[in-house]
């Protein structure tokens, strides 16, 4: 990489990059089969509202007799029809996946954004500013490493729901939810990014640029950020995977999204309770689905390491 | 190297004479929460106690009386306020010291200390007398007549024993006290510890010098007690055959359960009745979207939610036939339940439309529903299932459901405006109910009423239950306060629950309508 | 020397303080435990008496500062649900946990190098690409599922292995083990995969990148065209290389091993700390949370502060950026 060079344009280098990147993307099919997955996926939960049949949000139009309609089958006492079956509420179980993955979605994204924001923002500091602003951060993040990822998110869904005035509790869960399992995540990206930070400030182009007196906000931003944000975008593809799968295990765990607004988490853990019982629908599509997004996502970011640190191929 | 007590158990077991080595493997969702038999009055704690201990009277599996300590009991001919109790001959306890009077008045007067958690049941009582070895006489504060049905999980302890062991005092629980009583039991029951490590396994063996070998099956010779929290698990636990016999069947696995080779699942009513209640007596509701008053206070409201309710398809659907639809808050064998009342409420949702519009919420309103999600059978999904339903005539309900050590804290704050609970009445009588449940809040009752409901003329009625006397007057009273609370709509019934067990072919038994199951009745074959 | 290990270890201790602080601070909102300690037949007035008997009445502050004062000394009071020293209780369930932990730590181990070592060496093979994908399933679905469809299929379907709890277990001392017992190991199985897959699946990655990265080091090259042969290249001389950093990753890993216990416990009903944690959340059993959350950080801490101390012995210069270098 051009790292020793005086620093071009960010868009000519964004381009080249992502020229590279374009090149091993066609030449590696699991990285094409997994982004049309993961496309295929997004669009479909975006677009829930106009491709959903019902919509299992709105509790009026639920008929609890049609509950635990199997598949492709007609419910015995009202006679609808539902493609994937119902849950136990008598909800439609493609139209709740397809809710229920817009909510899993929102949550892994804005978890891992807030956990990229906060991390690189705290990285770069440490990094380049050292001294006391470096060890307060640093000591942050070890206590933060103490707790589990697992235990932090509940520790926060804990306080939060207290603080919160009970009316708004359950449209807060959803924002406690990103809160806690982005806040539980950053300490990665800003190990990450610090580490960066630390060979990059030294390099001569940065020597260079405070040479001519660029102010260490802009240098930060300007020139060591570009730097540091291959492994970045790593961490992140790989955590967003890891933030969807923390909701579910926090829904098992009592501190997920609520029932009545159930992600696919949510799901999930109310689906797993049919496994005996023969209503396997409840539990496998939106399982299934969890599982495509996912490894989907898993295998993206697995290529896109390999084709960021080429020297691994 | 030490084997465990459960091998120890296990090889003891097998090589013990008698007429049979049965080994019954159980399981239920929680454990007893401590061995002193009168330091917590809850289900699994007594559950556990009935194996060791043994009250005065039990119920059998069907509910009704059986004599178990004491052999017969009436009032006494001369007092009103007496009540005369003869005991068993030739009792022991477990260490082999001889069961008297003497015992019955340590025990009695232990459940009636301060630390008790059982003392609330005998508080009208204000002596109990040794008469000789065999005869006790209880003195109340005024006649009881339903006396002995707080004495069903009373259990008698060994005066001797606990003098002996520092456990004269009941183990001070909530204070987190450890007593020689918490850990070790001696009592004069069917089955003897031997071995507990709490929320892990506990194993009792069979007690061949009981008193009752001959007049019960007594067919279990080892209970090795497991508790297992995740239904699933214990579900599983069951099918692949590793436990023989589980309390806490999820609904929805009864089928499976019940069409398994070697499996058998037995129903029995339970004596708890599940329903909603509503703050109706608050100025403002905390959490609706209605300023200035409070929609809950409106009856016509009341009734409409009520209405609303479509207690048959829950019953269907979410518990899978496993729940009998209620319209009173009593379950039928409690004294003061009528079939009428039971049955007086059907889902109508065009007339509860109508009813909202008279009260002049045409257009609805919102409202928060606070719910547990682990204590009672699908507590959440009938939450959820009612918020359907309520949407249909307009009013948007939002779900709260959490564990139940969140939940309930509100209710005792009076911190909620619609809610749900459970309630079971271990005396089978409505006058528990109405104390707890109707009565206005106060410092020694109402103490479950969150509706901020005060009715003085009613808290009188309820008042004059505990020394009524005439058992035709005293049922005319109930007869009345449970009209004005029915007419009142104060809470809106749902079901009462049916209690499932799940059991091997090996085992025998009927489902105890207080799921607490008492193993000398079970036949293992 | 001697002044960086007191203020690193000065530095843990405040962690601590910290931990603990926080984590005490969420016990003011996970519920209340009167009502789960008093039946259905309480009265307000037993309410309240209890209420200052617990302390409960206290200000925050107050409850803080008398549990680290009582903590200091290792007492953590009494369990509010089973009446007896919260250390006592945390003593008899730490050999399960600590056995599942070894047990699934050692599969990891084992299973992520060896599985690490084929992926590396096989970079472009079809059944290296295969394992690699395979591998990322058992991340992409949440643990409790899996060991749930672990319990289905081997227990409930196949019967061959048992779905919940620790077997036979032999005591030794205060020590309870279920190693020397069939049924014993036999339970050990499920929950141990359950538990070790994600971090197997870490490892494997783990071992892969830094093999693919050592390999293509000068002195590997220069072994190679001296004619030594591949497998002892691979073996001999790159495996040893890749192993450092790897089992420094692990040994901070096993913390976070016996802290995902919590959800692989409470599947197979495994009698350990973690189950010990979930139903103190349940019953609101603010001591025995309070120890448990402690337990773990000092276990964390501990961890780290050892693999900083070793690093420090070993290389001097190291010390600034140890924390940089742990990692990506």
């Amino acid at each position: 990489m051009a790292q020793n060079e005086i620093p071009r344009a960010p868009s000519r280098f964004a381009r080249a990059r992502n020229s590279d990147l374009y090149y091993s993307f066609t030449r590696t099919p699991v990285a094409i089969v997994s982004a049309a997955v993961v496309i295929v996926l997004v669009l479909a939960a975006l677009l829930a509202p106009l491709i959903a049949p019902h919509n299992p949000f709105d509790p009026g139009t639920l008929n609890l007799m049609n509950g635990f309609t199997p598949p492709g089958e007609a419910n015995a006492f009202t006679g609808d029809y539902f493609l994937l079956g119902t849950d136990d509420q008598g909800r439609d179980v493609f139209s709740t996946m397809l809710y229920g993955m817009r909510i899993s979605l929102f949550v892994g994204f804005s978890a891992v954004m807030l956990a990229m924001v906060v991390g690189v923002v705290l990285g770069l500091l440490a990094g380049y500013l050292g001294g006391w602003v470096e060890s307060t951060i640093m000591r942050i993040a070890d206590i933060q490493l103490t707790f589990p990822a697992i235990l932090v998110a509940m520790l926060i869904f804990g306080i939060a729901k207290g603080i919160t005035p009970p009316a708004y509790r359950d449209q807060m869960a959803i924002w406690v939810l990103i809160l806690a399992i982005g806040l539980s995540d950053w300490v990665q990206f800003a190990r990450v990014v610090r580490g960066a930070t630390l060979v990059e400030k030294n390099r001569e182009y940065v020597q260079a640029a405070r040479l001519v007196g660029r102010a260490k906000f802009s240098i930060m931003i300007r020139h060591i950020l570009p730097n540091v944000l291959n492994p970045v975008l790593v961490i992140a593809t790989i955590s967003l995977a890891l933030a969807i799968i923390a909701e579910a295990t926090l829904s098992f765990l009592g501190v997920g999204a609520p029932p009545t607004r159930p992600s696919l988490g949510t799901l999930i853990r109310i689906g797993q309770e049919f496994m005996f019982s023969g209503e396997w629908w409840i539990l496998l599509f939106p399982a299934g689905t969890l599982l495509a997004l996912a490894l989907s996502i898993n295998l993206l970011g697995d290529w896109l390491r390999d084709a960021l640190n080429p020297k691994l191929r | 190297m030490k084997i465990t007590g459960f091998l120890a158990a296990a090889l003891l077991s097998s090589t013990a004479l008698g007429a049979s080595a049965e080994t019954i493997r159980w399981a239920r969702a929680g454990d007893s929460l401590t061995l002193d038999p009168h330091a917590q009055n809850e289900g699994p704690t007594h559950a556990l106690s009935h194996q060791i201990y043994e009250p005065l009277i039990i119920r059998d599996t069907t509910g009704a009386f059986e004599p178990a300590l004491a052999t017969d009991w009436a009032p006494s001919e001369e007092d009103p306020n007496v009540w005369v109790f003869n005991l068993r001959d030739g009792v022991t306890f477990h260490d082999g010291a001889e069961f008297t009077a003497e015992d019955v008045v340590f025990s009695f007067e232990r459940a009636m200390s301060e630390e008790s958690d059982m003392k609330e049941l005998l508080n009208s009582i204000t002596e109990i007398r040794a008469v000789d070895d065999h005869t006790v006489e209880f003195v109340t504060d005024g006649p009881n007549p339903i006396l002995p049905s707080n004495m069903t999980n009373l259990f008698i302890m060994d005066k001797g024993w606990a003098e002996a062991n520092d456990a004269v005092g009941v183990q001070d629980y909530e204070g987190g006290e450890q007593t020689f009583a918490s850990t070790n039991a001696n009592g004069t029951g069917p089955f003897v510890l031997q071995s507990r490590e709490p929320d892990v396994r506990t194993v009792l063996t069979r007690n061949d010098d009981y008193w009752g070998t001959s007049d019960f099956p007594m067919d279990v010779s080892e209970i090795v007690y497991t508790p297992i929290q995740n239904a699933a698990t214990r579900v599983a636990a069951l099918l692949s055959g590793e436990v023989d016999f589980i309390q806490d069947v999820p609904v929805q696995d009864l089928g499976r359960v019940g069409e398994t080779d070697g499996l058998a699942v037995k129903s029995t009513p339970q004596n708890r009745t599940i329903f909603f209640g509503l703050n109706l007596g608050a100025d403002d509701l905390a959490n609706d979207d209605v300023e200035g008053e409070n929609p809950l206070a409106n009856k016509k409201v009341r009734q409409a939610m009520n209405m609303a309710i479509n207690r048959d398809a829950i019953k269907k659907v979410v518990m899978r036939d496993q729940s009998e639809p209620a319209g009173m808050i009593a379950p039928p064998f409690v004294n003061g339940w009528t079939e009428e009342m039971d049955n007086s409420v059907s889902t109508d949702v065009e007339q509860a439309k109508a009813l909202m519009e008279e009260a002049g919420y045409g257009d609805g309103f919102s409202i928060q529903l606070d719910c547990p999600n682990d204590r009672y059978i699908n507590d959440e999904a009938i939450c959820q299932a009612a918020v359907g339903m309520l949407a249909q005539i307009g009013i948007t309900v939002n779900l709260d459901a959490k564990p139940k050590a969140q939940h309930f804290p509100l209710i005792s704050n009076e911190e909620t405006d619609f809610f749900m609970l459970g309630w079971g009445v271990p005396t089978y009588d409505s006058e528990y109910v109405f104390n707890f449940l109707v009565h206005t809040k106060g410092d020694d009752r109402g103490s479950w009423n969150a509706l901020g409901y005060s009715n003085p003329e009613l808290d009188e009625k309820i008042q004059s239950l505990a020394s009524e006397t005439d058992l035709e007057v005293r049922d005319q009273t109930i007869a009345d306060i449970w009209s004005v609370v029915q007419d009142d709509v104060l809470y809106i019934p749902v079901h009462h629950q049916v209690l499932n067990w799940g059991m091997t072919d090996a085992v025998g038994t009927e489902v105890d309508p207080e799921d607490s199951p008492k193993f000398k009745y079970f036949e293992m074959n | 020397m001697l002044a960086y290990i007191i203020r690193r270890v000065a530095q843990s201790l405040l962690v601590l303080l910290v931990t603990g602080f926080v984590a005490f601070s969420m016990f003011s909102f996970v519920g209340d435990p009167i009502d789960n300690m008093l039946g259905q037949e309480r009265t307000q007035a037993d309410i309240d008496r209890l209420r200052g008997q617990l302390g409960l009445d206290q200000p925050f502050v107050v409850q803080y500062y008398r549990f680290l004062e009582q903590a200091v000394q290792g007492n953590f009071g009494l369990s509010y649900r089973q009446g007896r020293p919260v250390s006592d209780i945390l003593m008899e369930r730490l050999p399960a946990t600590l056995e599942l932990a070894f047990v699934s730590g050692f599969l990891a181990l084992a299973g992520g190098i060896g599985l690490g070592i084929f992926t590396a060496i096989r970079k472009r093979g079809v059944s290296a690409n295969a394992i690699m994908t395979v591998s990322l399933i058992g991340v992409s679905l949440p643990t409790f599922l899996i060991g749930i469809v672990l319990i289905y299929v081997f227990s409930v379907e196949m019967g061959l292995l048992p779905s919940f709890g620790r077997g036979e277990v032999v005591r030794i001392g205060g020590w309870t083990t279920g190693f020397l017992t069939e049924s014993g190991l036999k339970a050990l199985i499920l929950p141990a995969i359950t538990l070790g897959l994600y971090q197997m699946t870490l490892i494997m990655r783990l071992v892969r990148t830094e093999m693919l990265e050592v390999l293509r080091m000068d002195y590997i090259r220069f072994a190679r065209a001296r004619g030594i042969r591949e497998r002892s290249v691979n073996f001999r001389h790159a495996l040893k290389n890749t192993l450092v950093p790897v089992i420094t990753i692990t040994g901070l890993q096993l913390g976070s091993i016996i802290a995902f216990a919590i959800i692989t416990e409470t599947v197979f009903q495994w009698p350990g700390v973690g189950l010990l944690f979930i139903n103190a959340i349940q019953f609101v059993d603010i001591p025995v949370m309070a120890a448990y959350l402690m337990m773990i950080s000092v276990m964390f801490v501990g961890i780290n502060l050892i693999v900083d101390l070793l690093y420090f012995a070993i290389d001097p210069r190291l010390r600034v950026d140890r924390t940089a270098a742990g990692g990506h």
